[in-house]
């Protein structure tokens, strides 16, 4: 792996929520990084701890959360061609630094754009706001480059667009805005968090096809977290499958589908209804569900819904890491 | 499909369902939302129907109406009452009504919010049982743990609250709730779309053994075409209101006929990293049902539109048996099915 092409490095990533009924650890040493202009899959059901990871990344959590270990090394290619590195969990998340990396280096568009979007200022308004703290630019200016940002999304009429309000727009003009307010300052990493989840299929292929054209025209990293394995199939280069805070198998997209590893990721990819293959067969659904995030199963996290549970071996320890080599990495005792 | 049309459990002539649109400080009537506008189609009994369609086509409305949870406006919904023989629920009087809703049930797609958080399993599962004297007492009890068994969930749960249930757990619930009077019709709206990937495929299992075990036949309301697929044994598409094509699931995913139905199936991203994107990202959005376009509510995304489209509108016709499309091009174009996922 060439270090010029890297562009963040989380390394051992440990985020607690400590409350009242105990500590949630939301992610549990969670290792990935992402390539310049690349785009990055992260796989896995709700309580997974992929949008904490994302949250992390931005320095947004909320209290009780805390990052409590680990790094997140930022590859900052600043103006004069320097790289220079940021450990982001030493970053003070209200100074500075972290505020011009928020927004201008790294920017993040969200599930469901009507609560992301404030519902008393019009879109224009949103989109110049971030210009306007970011750079110094006229009010001219800053206007004409949301306009232009507004029809880079291919939004109609742009000009009419920005004067207006976000309840006037549908789900998939709304995601569209939130990508041009996340894209105006040119970011080099969009964070994507199950962008298209809310929208309908026709409205979801456009967002799709206009982020993959972004991603050519712009040229950012894109770290696309997803429930989603369609969606992972078609937008994504490399995937990292997470179960309860941690990273279970690490794989280039067509070695995920093709020959996955870990027994989660195999179990996940049986248990959905495959388009065109129609039969009365029931699916195979993955036993039980997943755990509270309280309680925690020792050892491997899967081990109480794994087909292939080897007692004796997975709740005690946790599994070691075996490399298949060609980035293809898996959590699991079954390959030791 | 000749032995699907042997018996309907429900059948829905003509149903609509426009609402009023007033302006102004007079109040005057400036035209209508036809939110569910003329569709018709037949339930096999024992079968599935599955009614897909993108978000305000109006399929939720449709359900709804044939509960008359909302009042059609005009049309007819004959359901096969196990007792009454067919009866036309678009006119039952209330205490008919009373009689049909035991025997047709809803499930709806969020279990947190149509679970009532005060009330214990006990309660919310033996309601329906109370309320139509049933079973009392000791009885009620009983029924209500076989139910809690039948979904798969533990009896001795059954003086818990909902929020102490995930939400597979809590769609199980609802489930149960709508079994306790052993109805013969289910229509469930989105009862998956709010589960987990893991949680989904066990909740479409259960829905399944669950038809088989009680004869059972379902309206499957859902926007996810691989879901649909799955369950349903005929397929119903609808765009603005109005139903443009309808078929036997295999021959609908293999063979559209309506290029609406060609645009939806190609956008479903496919699990296959390798498979051929040939996908139709359609222009524009869904038309309003207050303001639809004219003629063919289609043509303004539509690639094979013709001057003619805009102008007339098609009729539902018969093209082949059991295959009906709204299209004045039908039989002349040569339509893209799916492309079957190989993993």
């Amino acid at each position: 792996m060439s270090d010029k092409n890297l562009l963040l490095e989380v390394q051992d990533l440990k985020t607690h929520f400590h409350t009242s009924r105990g500590v949630v650890r939301a992610v549990d040493g969670v290792s990935f990084s992402v390539r310049r202009s690349r785009t990055l899959g992260v796989v896995g059901e709700s309580g997974c701890g992929k949008s904490i990871t994302s949250l992390s990344v931005l320095r947004l959590l909320q209290r009780p959360g805390k990052i409590i270990g680990g790094q997140i090394l930022y590859h900052w290619q600043k103006r004069n061609g320097n790289e220079e590195i940021i450990d982001i969990t030493a970053l003070d998340p209200d100074g500075d630094e972290m505020r011009s990396i928020r927004g201008g280096q790294i920017a993040m568009i969200f599930q469901e754009p009507m609560t992301s979007l404030d519902p008393v200022y019009t879109v224009g308004n949103q989109i110049v706001e971030g210009i306007n703290y970011h750079l110094k630019v006229p009010p001219a200016e800053a206007r004409k480059m949301a306009v232009e940002m507004l029809r880079r999304v291919k939004m109609p009429e742009p000009e009419r667009i920005f004067d207006s309000y976000p309840h006037q727009l549908s789900g998939g003009m709304r995601q569209r805005a939130m990508i041009a307010m996340a894209l105006a300052l040119r970011p080099s990493l969009l964070i994507a968090d199950e962008p298209t989840t809310a929208l309908d299929v026709t409205t979801e292929a456009q967002i799709l096809a206009l982020l993959r054209d972004l991603q050519r025209e712009f040229g950012m990293a894109i770290m696309y977290i997803t429930h989603n394995l369609g969606v992972v199939a078609e937008m994504v280069e490399e995937a990292i499958v997470m179960y309860l805070g941690k990273v279970v198998e690490r794989a280039p997209v067509r070695n995920l589908f093709y020959d996955p590893k870990h027994p989660y990721m195999m179990a996940l990819l049986q248990s959905i209804p495959k388009l065109g293959r129609k039969s009365r067969a029931r699916l195979q659904a993955i036993s039980g569900m997943v755990p509270s995030p309280f309680a925690v199963p020792p050892g491997c996290p899967f081990h109480p819904r794994c087909p292939k549970f080897m007692p004796g071996v997975c709740e005690v320890s946790e599994p070691p890491v075996t490399d298949f080599g060609g980035e293809h990495a898996v959590s699991c005792f079954l390959y030791q | 499909m000749p032995d699907n049309l042997s018996q309907p459990i429900l059948e829905v002539k003509d149903l609509k369902k426009h609402y009023p649109v007033i302006k102004g400080f007079s109040r005057r009537l400036v035209g209508f939302t036809k939110a569910v506008d003329g569709i018709s189609f037949a339930v096999p009994a024992g079968q599935t129907l599955g009614l897909v369609g993108e978000s305000g086509c109006g399929k939720s409305t449709a359900g709804h109406c044939i509960m008359r949870g909302i009042e059609p406006t005009s049309g007819q919904v004959i359901f096969y009452d196990r007792t009454r023989g067919p009866v036309d629920v678009v006119q039952a009087s209330p205490d008919m009504l009373r009689h049909l809703r035991l025997n047709m049930q809803m499930v709806f797609q969020d279990p947190s919010s149509s679970l009532n958080p005060r009330m214990t399993l006990l309660d919310i599962v033996s309601e329906p049982l109370i309320v139509n004297n049933v079973a009392r007492g000791k009885e009620l009890q009983d029924r209500v743990a076989d139910l809690l068994r039948v979904v798969g969930l533990l009896p001795e749960h059954m003086h818990r609250f909902p929020h102490a249930f995930s939400g597979g757990q809590r769609q199980r619930i609802a489930v149960a709730r709508s079994l306790a009077l052993r109805p013969q019709f289910i229509i469930a709206d989105e009862p998956v779309s709010a589960l987990d990937v893991s949680i989904q495929a066990q909740t479409l299992n259960l829905l399944q053994d669950l038809q088989e075990q009680f004869d059972l036949s379902y309206l499957f309301i859902s926007h996810d075409l691989s879901v649909v697929e799955h369950v349903s044994d005929i397929v119903a598409v609808m765009y603005v209101g109005k139903l443009v094509e309808m078929a036997e699931t295999e021959t609908l995913y293999h063979n559209p006929l309506h290029p609406y139905t060609e645009a939806l199936l190609s956008s479903v991203p496919n699990p296959d990293p390798d498979a051929v994107k040939n996908r139709i990202v359609l222009v524009g959005e869904v038309p309003s049902s207050s303001k639809p376009p004219s003629g063919c509510y289609f043509h303004p995304r539509c690639r094979y539109a013709k001057p003619e489209c805009s102008q007339e509108a098609p009729a539902l016709r018969e093209v082949a048996p059991g295959h009906v499309v709204a299209c004045h091009f039908a039989e002349t174009l040569a339509l893209r099915g799916v492309t079957a996922v190989r993993i």
